[in-house]
């Protein structure tokens, strides 16, 4: 079972938030003692889901947790939006694989990085990606 | 407002300028430092007429129509000097707030009747505390711009091109590198490569906090310019941790000639330049 032990949300609309964004996942993931890799793994996941907020739905909000599952704490980041939606999340997760002229490695690099990864869309209603880095996982 | 109020406070315009500024400069927050008064004088008396001479009995409760607008922009152009000059909100603030206690001591003094006087200063109240709002609204958005302003200005000194050998440039990176960013970066590189003749540029980016797959896609995109113009570009300044993201987000760097530090890097290119740095033989005169 995850507990979520405490709660923090962060808009996005420009992109000086970005930055924002980042520096308080970074705050987050230093109070749970994260390790500097696993700590520059989960910023580079969220940035790279911010990054997709802000360019396919113009911003967004962000929800940053420290959830705690038995002995393991980690940092639980849920990106919604209302955005377009994605069409077909099969093919975007697929490696090179961009609509918008981009690497393509966004979300399946993204779920290479943290340990949970979960994705729910509809097209016309918004995105939702939740994530979860646990602090030495 | 009944039309005596609208008379009574216009015939006494002397008189409350008088009062706003007896107490504007009997307040402790008064910065002659950053206006003098008799600017102060002049910018309250525009006010004043622009406020007294709007006042009609329609538009007390509606802020937004049209014969408000000339207060709204004075008052607004006065918030916004005083955000750039560097007014705190609440000295700026104040100069409403004064104008509004000298208001209502002229209405105490003229009307008698306490029913017909609260009724008044209640309308004055409203129509002053809408024209704070609007004081405080445009007052932000000045500080707003100072920061806009700073931001470019961090963004155009934070990517200095640097040479530090004949023909080698190097380039280092502090910060998040974004798209508008990375075309300054791109500029001043290229520009600078024509401008030195140099054959080699350097990317230092130990300090990039992060680098995910867009700052990477920037990278390789400056890479491939350099090469364009006929100069080889090394990326420096790889950390252990941003080496594993790298990797786990399947970004391939693997054409572009990447370096743990800007030393190592350096020594590369001197070697491509067959240029050798050596210790020099020691000889007699060496001071000891």
């Amino acid at each position: 079972m995850i507990l979520s032990l405490s709660k923090d949300t962060v808009t996005v609309a420009q992109e000086q938030d970005v930055v924002f964004l980042k520096n308080r996942v970074k705050e987050v993931a230093v109070r749970i003692k994260m390790g500097l890799v696993n700590q520059t793994r989960l910023i580079t996941a969220a940035s790279e889901l911010v990054r997709n907020m802000m360019r396919y739905a113009n911003g967004g909000k962000c929800l940053i947790e420290v959830v705690s599952s038995g002995r393991n704490n980690g940092v639980r980041l849920t990106f919604s939006d209302s955005g377009p939606g994605i069409p077909d999340i099969t093919a975007a997760m697929r490696d090179g694989f961009s609509t918008g002229k981009s690497l393509g490695l966004g979300l399946p690099g993204t779920k290479r990085l943290v340990n949970e990864f979960d994705i729910k869309s509809k097209v016309g209603e918004g995105t939702i990606v939740t994530i979860i880095k646990w602090a030495n996982g | 407002m009944s039309l005596n109020t609208n008379q009574l406070l216009k015939k006494q315009k002397k008189t409350i300028l008088e009062l706003w500024m007896k107490n504007q400069l009997a307040d402790e927050g008064l910065r002659e430092d950053l206006i003098s008064n008799d600017e102060l004088r002049s910018q309250s008396e525009e006010l004043i007429e622009a406020l007294v001479g709007n006042l009609s009995s329609q538009n007390v409760n509606d802020l937004n129509s049209d014969e408000w607008s000339p207060v709204i922009e004075i008052l607004g152009g006065i918030a916004i000097t005083r955000a750039r000059q560097g007014f705190s909100p609440r000295e700026t603030g104040n100069f409403v707030f004064s104008l509004k206690e000298a208001l209502l001591e002229v209405l105490k003094r003229e009307i008698t009747d306490p029913q017909e006087l609260f009724k008044e200063v209640l309308k004055i109240s409203r129509i002053l505390d809408n024209l704070t709002v609007v004081t405080f609204e445009t007052f932000i958005k000045g500080r707003e711009e100072v920061i806009l302003r700073q931001t470019d200005e961090i963004a155009e000194i934070s990517t200095p091109v640097i040479r530090v050998w004949d023909g080698i440039l190097a380039l280092p990176i502090i910060g998040t590198l974004d798209s508008a960013r990375t075309q300054i970066v791109m500029e001043n590189l290229l520009q600078e490569i024509v401008d030195t003749g140099s054959s080699i540029a350097i990317l230092d980016i130990s300090g990039v906090p992060a680098v995910d797959s867009l700052v990477a896609q920037h990278l390789i995109k400056t890479v491939s310019a350099t090469r364009l113009m006929g100069a080889e570009c090394i990326i420096s300044g790889i950390r252990p941790e941003i080496a594993q993201t790298v990797v786990h987000l399947g970004i391939d760097l693997s054409n572009i000639i990447t370096k743990s530090t800007l030393a190592s890097a350096l020594a590369y290119a001197f070697r491509v330049m067959r240029l050798e740095v050596k210790k020099a033989a020691a000889t007699t005169n060496t001071i000891r």
